[in-house]
């Protein structure tokens, strides 16, 4: 039994935002994968729980009349994994939403969850960043839009106010049509993991798919929230698929974006050797899934 | 034999494939009360002054109770027989809460609530006063002399123990390294000397341990708990609380795996005693999974400083280790199991000159560590089979042909444990034709590039049971039926390891009752069962063996002589008739009378009725050694420091296999665990505050299905002359050698020696930036 | 204190309506009011897969899963299991047979994941297999034989659907008795309990 004050089950998610307003206690729920966790740890101990739960208007994904992707907060992980709009445009990002935890976890955590939680390690994070997912939340003051690359505050921390509810995020066509993604996640188990180290890359290749002609690369656990790698952006962009050397150099340039730090989970040294070694090898993947023969 | 040998399905697996096998937590009745612990948020100091008042005040609480309020008594912990020798009982160094604080998350106060979330909210409010003192982890940093003393009750220093088994009392290493030169010359010697850390683990056993207790309508403190020991539990539980032994009652129901930890006495105790302060009700005590980590038992973290030095033309010269030994706040089961790896490591292989290998165990401000799955065996065998493959690398020598010519043979161990039946060189020869050895160890030879692929192997020895360390006795009753069925009671315990099957097995070949007719009671009970001390030391199947064979002869001719007593068998004599398939037969084996009759007949005569029952006790004097071997393949990515698995097998030397599918299932899981321990867990406290650092299931990493090859595992099937059934150790021997292995192959495919468990990625690649392998 | 309330739901294939307190996780309702102690606890965080149950379908842990969130839903323990004869499933069955249970703590779980498996109808390799279970840890096993039940109960049901499936072979038990042998031991153990569970056999298979 949880250490509660209530649960509220929301009807819709102004009612969840009406309910989060009139108590200073109240928090959002929707999976519960990480919030009850916390509960439990004593962290949210107390707390008045909001569910959104089974909110279907959270929930799903769509293609939009412009082809953006609407993904629907509430989606589980295994939803999204499975789905045909996101197998056919998005194949990095389901298959990054299948590394969380273990498949019970993927059948009730969510992703509105995963990027809620603030966490660097989160798995569809680092995809969603090189995605440039834009995020929907509606809160006592109407909804707002507010891109990924202003969403991390800290570790931890969004700017999401505390009586604000995502309820979706959206993927422009210009960020996903042409482009390959490959995600390689760092655990010291093959699963049940937290990343030690996330990385996800999306290539474009040029018309004969011999050069670069875009890449993306965004990190988790690299740095204190999920962050680009800039200098290996720029550095790859036009370069040609076939010279070995210049995945090597698109390691090292992209560890000169980043700043990992020592802990007992992994030594800095190590997650120096990961961030290197995984946007190389995410990279070739990436490259030969955008059809590259490397 | 009839049943023995053959792969009977589990008796048990029905009842738990369907959920109505029943555990500890799932019997408690509705009304119990529920108690939680307080503990330390210190490492190392005393409690000053506990506030309850508080506490006391939240809905629901029923009592608050801290480490001022418990008997003065202190009690030893671990799943030993007693022993009528003082200087024999293991140390009793704990209350059932402790003043003195000696690891973070010591017992500190206990609160019992009508339900959970009150006794948590209570737990909160509780204010504790502490004079807190510097924490020491390891064994070194706590033997030094600033390091305050633990437990002066028991020990003046933090070391409290200092054992030094030698092939003989005026062996020194450097003494023969000099003879050794003057015998073969310099040139012709190779040594290795190096440390290795194994570290300290988690059994993980997935039912959490948890017991509820409450007092009789007879007075009684009972306690119903997930135990592999429950005849010791009461002893203990008795010892606690100042009882007399029979006023205390333990039943142990259905568990979900021990492993070892529930072969200690963990929170039975407390949970009795909270009962008898809450007027005999019913107190449930489930511990979460962090304070099982951190609070029950642990495996011992060793730190040994080896030697090992041999002749080109590979024969072992001399060994040593110097073995430093953390123990963690409590002293479990003492020095015994820091003996036995003491004992394992001078024994596993013939030295011409000779082996010191010498130990210290230490009190530290760590989890306690007791008995895991091996008992110190796994980390004697890290510290011999590291050594070793070193040495065979150095010297440019065969590690299988290295071992087949210094490993302990059928006649190098002698006194009262040793090998009555020898199979260790078969399991290497079967390793080895399995895996390929001598075709991959060639095509393995200098390897570039990102993927490296290496063979290694690694070899154990164990003793099955404790005797003549300990006494060995186990009593088994059988009662016959009216139908000509039986039950079989013991004290010996199932935890999951096939117990219930194979004594189903092992009565049904003593009796020639069939096997559907044995009923094996699962519950133990202490009012109820015979004694026996329970499941550890790979004993049980050995030990119990003995008393079913016993036993059983003893129901077959009381029923035979019953058949003759009561003209049943048409005018034969007892020393004609034997009973086959449940029937008395003759010497053709024609039935002479159904078992049934011979029962209904006894039972029901009107004037000479009995009820036909046989008990025995069997007391085992003999030990005999098992052994085996794992071979493994693997590849190893540099650049990420990951090992993936591509073969590996287990060979046992198990003397007769009781139930092949149930020994492969036990050696595969073992296997598992050994692979968790070379690869991936590690319970790690920080040095400064003691403060453990990854105590879940998400931080502290057990294998997961993704993580688990396939495995392969062959037994050398010999009937060993002294077992029951001719059988010797399984229990623990699979969880020996796959690390090991898995480091050598390290070795082989990189020419790289790791000498800390486990091989995470991070100390690989530590370790080829190191050796300049990768950039 | 939080309120008590009544949940409406279908457990086992049967409609009930129970009370509960709110702030209880399903774990706690399916036993403490259900009394269905197949769910066991092992974690409390959602790692170790001992609570799973199906919820729609679905493998859930339930220890973090309020039950609020479970009204009017569907929820299968393995008390609730039973193929179209009352029998055992074949799931369970080859968890027998494979010898993949031992100390039995994780069982449960493993089987109600299984169910789910050989439900998706889809040829998944060994390796896939371990992936759909890495949500449920075990102790005992190692896991081989767990996986290799599950592959033979996708086996069986595929071939009722007239599908091929190939059993992989990819490993070695020496002293291995043979499939018949074991189907032989099965048959004989379940003939074996239910002599001697005849009233609970009954009871599970005919009036749930």
């Amino acid at each position: 039994m949880f250490d509660i004050k209530s649960v509220y089950e929301a009807s819709s998610v102004s009612d969840a935002v009406n309910h989060l307003k009139q108590d200073e206690d109240a928090i959002v729920v929707c999976g519960g994968t990480d919030v009850l966790i916390r509960v439990r740890e004593g962290k949210d101990a107390g707390k008045a729980l909001v569910s959104v739960h089974n909110l279907a208007e959270i929930k799903g994904i769509t293609m939009d009349s412009n082809e953006n992707i609407i993904i629907g907060a509430g989606t589980c992980f295994y939803n999204i994994t499975n789905n045909d709009i996101i197998k056919a445009n998005l194949l990095s990002l389901g298959e990054a939403c299948d590394t969380v935890g273990g498949p019970q976890i993927r059948q009730t955590g969510t992703i509105g969850g995963n990027i809620c939680n603030g966490a660097t390690s989160a798995d569809s994070a680092s995809t969603m960043r090189a995605l440039d997912a834009e995020i929907v939340c509606v809160g006592p003051n109407g909804e707002r839009t507010v891109p990924i690359s202003e969403w991390y505050t800290g570790p931890g921390k969004t700017v999401r106010d505390r009586c604000e509810v995502v309820t979706k995020f959206i993927i422009k066509k210009e960020n996903y049509k042409g482009y390959f993604g490959y995600y390689s996640k760092y655990g010291k188990r093959n699963a049940m993991e937290i990343a030690t180290l996330g990385c996800s890359v999306l290539v474009k290749l040029s018309g004969d798919k011999s050069t670069i002609e875009d890449v993306k690369i965004a990190y988790g656990v690299a740095a204190p929230v999920p962050s680009r790698a800039p200098s290996a952006e720029s550095f790859a962009k036009g370069k040609s698929i076939s010279d070995e050397n210049m995945y090597i150099e698109f390691g090292k340039k992209a560890l000169s974006d980043m700043n990992p730090r020592d802990s007992w989970r992994a030594s800095k040294e190590f997650r120096e050797q990961l961030i290197k070694e995984l946007a190389t090898r995410s990279l070739k993947e990436a490259v030969r899934r955008a059809g590259g023969k490397i | 034999m009839d049943y023995v040998g053959k792969s009977h399905i589990r008796v048990d697996a029905y009842g738990k494939v369907t959920g109505k096998a029943k555990y500890t937590a799932d019997l408690c009745p509705k009304n119990a009360l529920v108690a939680k612990v307080l503990h330390s948020t210190i490492a190392n100091g005393e409690v000053v002054d506990i506030d309850i008042s508080e506490a006391k005040k939240v809905p629901g609480v029923v009592g608050v109770f801290t480490c001022f309020d418990v008997p003065d008594i202190e009690f030893p912990t671990a799943g030993h027989p007693y022993n009528l020798d003082p200087s024999h009982l293991d140390p009793a160094d704990r209350k059932l809460l402790n003043k003195r604080v000696r690891l973070y998350g010591d017992d500190v106060a206990a609160v019992v609530a009508e339900d959970e979330v009150a006794a948590v909210q209570a737990l909160k409010k509780i204010k504790v006063t502490y004079n807190e003192f510097k924490p020491y982890v390891t064994a070194r940093a706590s033997m030094q002399d600033e390091a305050p003393v633990l437990h002066p009750n028991i020990s003046k220093s933090n070391c409290f123990s200092h054992i030094s088994f030698k092939s003989s009392n005026d062996f020194n290493y450097d003494e023969a390294k000099k003879k050794a030169i003057e015998k073969y010359g310099e040139d012709n010697l190779v040594e290795v000397c190096a440390n290795i850390k194994t570290p300290l683990i988690s059994h993980c056993h997935i039912e959490l341990p948890v017991s509820y207790a409450y007092v009789d309508t007879n007075g009684k403190v009972t306690v119903v708990s997930s135990t592999q020991i429950p005849h010791i539990c009461r002893r203990v539980v008795a010892h606690a609380l100042g009882l007399p032994w029979g006023k205390v009652r333990v039943i142990k129901p259905y568990i979900g795996g021990g492993f070892g930890n529930k072969q200690d006495v963990l929170y039975e105790p407390l949970c009795a005693w909270l009962s008898t302060q809450v007027g005999g009700r019913p107190v449930f005590l489930e511990i979460s999974r962090e304070e099982t980590i951190v609070g029950t038992r642990t495996r011992h973290p060793m730190d040994g400083d080896v030697r090992g030095l041999i002749t080109k033309d590979g024969k072992y010269v001399a060994r040593e280790l110097v073995n430093y030994v953390q123990n963690g706040g409590y002293a479990g089961h003492g020095a015994s199991i820091t003996a036995k790896c003491t004992g394992i490591f001078k024994n596993i292989y013939k030295d011409e000159l000779g082996v010191n290998s010498e130990a210290y165990t230490v009190y530290t401000n760590a989890p306690t560590s007791a008995a895991m799955r091996a008992y110190g065996v796994p980390q004697a065998c890290s510290f011999s089979e590291f050594l070793t493959d070193d040495l065979c690398f150095k010297a440019g020598l065969d590690p299988v042909k290295f071992r087949l010519e210094n490993c302990a043979d059928e006649n190098s161990i002698t006194g009262d444990q040793k090998f009555y039946t020898y199979g260790l060189k078969k399991c290497i020869e079967e390793g080895a034709k399995h895996i390929k050895w001598d075709e991959k160890r060639k095509a393995y030879q200098n390897q570039t590039g990102n993927i490296r692929r290496g063979v290694g192997m690694g070899i154990f020895i164990y003793q099955t049971a404790v005797w003549p360390i300990s006494e060995e006795i186990s009593a088994i009753r059988m009662v016959l039926n009216q139908d000509g069925s039986i039950q079989v009671q013991s004290g010996a315990t199932e935890i999951g390891q096939g117990a219930d099957t194979v004594w189903t097995q092992m009565s049904a070949e003593a009796t020639g009752i069939s096997f559907d007719k044995i009923y094996v009671m699962s519950t133990q009970d202490t009012d109820l069962t015979p004694f026996d001390f329970g499941a550890f030391g790979s004993r049980q199947s050995y030990v119990v063996g003995f008393a079913i064979k016993t036993c059983g002869e003893l129901l077959k001719k009381k029923i035979i002589d019953r058949a003759v007593d009561l003209e049943l068998t048409k005018g034969k004599k007892a020393d004609e008739l034997d009973i086959k398939n449940n029937n008395v037969v003759d010497k053709s084996g024609a039935t002479v009378v159904s078992v049934g009759d011979v029962a209904m007949n006894s039972l029901y005569s009107q004037t000479k009725a009995e009820h036909i029952v046989a008990e025995c006790t069997k007391q085992t004097l003999t030990n005999t050694f098992a052994s085996g071997c794992t071979f493994v393949d693997i590849e190893v990515d540099m650049a990420l420091g990951k090992i993936k698995i591509n073969d590996i097998i287990n060979v046992h030397d198990s003397g007769t296999v009781l139930n092949p599918a149930l020994a492969s299932a036990q050696v595969h899981g073992g296997m598992s665990m050994s692979l968790g321990y070379g690869l991936s867990e590690e319970l790690l406290i920080d040095e400064k505050t003691g403060k453990p650092l990854n105590d879940n299931l998400l931080d502290y990493k057990i294998p997961t299905a993704m993580d688990a090859p396939d495995y392969s595992v062959a037994f050398i099937d010999m009937k060993d002359p002294t077992g029951g059934f001719g059988n010797k150790a399984l229990g623990e021997p699979p969880a020996i050698t796959a690390s090991a292995a898995i480091r050598n192959a390290v070795l082989n495919a990189t020419g790289v020696s790791f000498y800390q468990l486990p091989l995470t990625s991070q100390r690989l690649v530590a370790g080829f930036k190191e050796k300049g392998l990768i950039d | 204190m939080a309120s008590k309330s009544f949940i409406k739901f279908n457990v086992n294939g049967r409609d009930v309506e129970v009370p509960f307190d709110e702030r209880e996780s399903l774990y706690d309702t399916l036993r403490n009011q259900l009394d269905l102690t197949s769910v066991k606890k092992g974690c409390e965080v959602g790692e170790c897969g001992a609570c799973s149950v199906l919820i729609n379908g679905r493998c859930v842990d339930t220890c973090i899963y309020l039950t609020k969130w479970a009204e009017g839903k569907s929820i299968v323990t393995v008390e609730g299991l039973k193929d179209e004869k009352g029998d055992l499933t074949d799931v369970q069955k080859q968890f027998i047979k494979e010898a993949a249970v031992q100390c039995g703590f994780c069982t449960p779980g493993f089987i109600l994941k299984a169910v789910e498996i050989v439900g998706d109808n889809k040829p998944y390799t060994r390796d896939e297999i371990k992936k759909l279970i890495a949500g449920n840890l075990c102790r005992c096993t190692g896991y081989m034989n767990i996986v290799t039940a599950i592959e033979h109960a996708i086996y069986n049901n595929m071939k009722k659907q007239g599908k091929d499936y190939k059993l992989a072979d990819n490993y070695k038990v020496y002293l291995d008795q043979g499939e018949e042998a074991k189907n032989k031991m099965t048959d004989e153990l379940l003939l074996h309990q239910e002599a001697k569970d005849a009233q609970v056999v009954k009871e599970i298979f005919n009036n749930k």
